[in-house]
């Protein structure tokens, strides 16, 4: 990755996605900004941001055009040109990430569409035009937009819209040399998983069922995103990458996963 | 002191960079330690990690202080 730089966009701590990316890209060379939301998250990026001698630290908020334009002219201003960003932002009311889906009120769906969903479109608009050599953008999704899973509701459907855009933006941006592509990500202990009803079960339930047996690592997922980002992806756009332990494929529980009592520890029935 | 004591006052010296001698029972960990909504979140996780327990969310609503974090472990563990 020597010679190419890049956005990071939804670091929170050590435990994200996003600083899984980061850490892979930066260890094979490549020159990284990052952005953040807020005090509260810029005092815990800016020392990873800092581990990695990157001091290129910039206020986003997604959900505001404006607030885009200057992330992006800040990138213009340090560097002309990028050749790739990692978006790994989602939001959705906690509240609403338990219990039915059917009950999503108007306000929730909008928010959570607009974050989830809009700002990777809005994303690809500011930085396909700071990439005049090409480039390539990635996403993070999960597979509650393909299948139900317990809890994920509105942000289910939100990853849906999100995948499907990343197929239209494939289209879009390939003309001009650039690569769309989303990572489905296994379940990983995150900060924003901590708002997800029961995510220890889910984490439980893929590690038995899961053909490789077992959860993926963060640094998994930042291996996946350099093959995306890098020189060795130049074939694959509008892909979908499943980093999940094969999760994607299963239909069953399998043979010899313990049943489900074992894993929630439940006896009342 | 309990081991459990010891265990979260590390977590916290370390999550939080306080004075080990702040963390008193009554300790809050947003009003007295200075941690924000998102620190609560973390110390949570790192508590949950460190003595493999679960700490549902409700619970976790709870866990204001020192005090409370230790009470709460003990009974789980």
């Amino acid at each position: 990755m020597s010679g190419k730089r890049g956005l990071i966009m939804g670091v929170a701590n050590d435990k994200s996605i996003a600083w899984g990316i980061a850490r892979v890209l930066g260890n094979q060379g490549a020159e990284l900004a990052f952005s953040y939301q807020g005090e509260a998250l810029k005092k815990r990026v800016l020392p990873l941001a800092e581990s990695l001698g990157t001091p290129h630290l910039f206020e986003c908020d997604v959900s505001s055009a404006e607030s885009m334009d200057a992330l992006f002219d800040g990138l213009r201003d340090l560097w002309g040109s990028i050749d790739f960003v990692v978006h790994a932002i989602g939001f959705s009311d906690k509240s609403e990430l338990r219990g039915r889906y059917v009950d999503t009120s108007a306000e929730n769906f909008r928010m959570s569409m607009d974050i989830s969903v809009y700002s990777f479109t809005a994303v690809c608009q500011r930085a396909a035009a700071m990439m005049p050599q090409g480039g390539s953008l990635l996403t993070m999704t999960y597979y509650g937009a393909e299948r139900v899973m317990p809890h994920y509701n509105v942000m289910g459907v939100a990853k849906a819209a999100l995948e499907a855009s990343v197929m239209y933006l494939a289209e879009d941006l390939g003309k001009d040399g650039i690569r769309v592509n989303a990572i489905s990500a296994g379940p990983i202990k995150t900060l924003a998983a901590s708002g997800i009803g029961d995510f220890r079960y889910i984490m439980k339930w893929n590690e038995l069922n899961s053909p490789l047996r077992r959860n993926v690592t963060q640094e998994e997922v930042g291996k996946a995103a350099l093959y995306l980002l890098s020189d060795l992806g130049t074939g694959t756009t509008g892909e979908n990458l499943h980093v999940d332990a094969g999760y994607h494929v299963v239909g069953m529980k399998a043979v010899d996963a313990p049943d489900i009592d074992a894993v929630t520890g439940r006896k009342d029935h | 002191m309990s081991d459990i004591a010891d265990r979260v006052k590390k977590i916290v010296v370390e999550h939080l960079g306080v004075e080990e001698d702040k963390i008193t029972d009554n300790a809050s960990f947003i009003d007295d330690l200075g941690a924000d909504s998102l620190d609560t979140v973390e110390l949570v996780m790192a508590f949950e990690e460190e003595f493999g327990i679960e700490i549902p969310d409700d619970a976790a609503e709870n866990i204001q202080t020192f005090g409370d974090a230790v009470k709460f472990i003990s009974e789980a563990k």
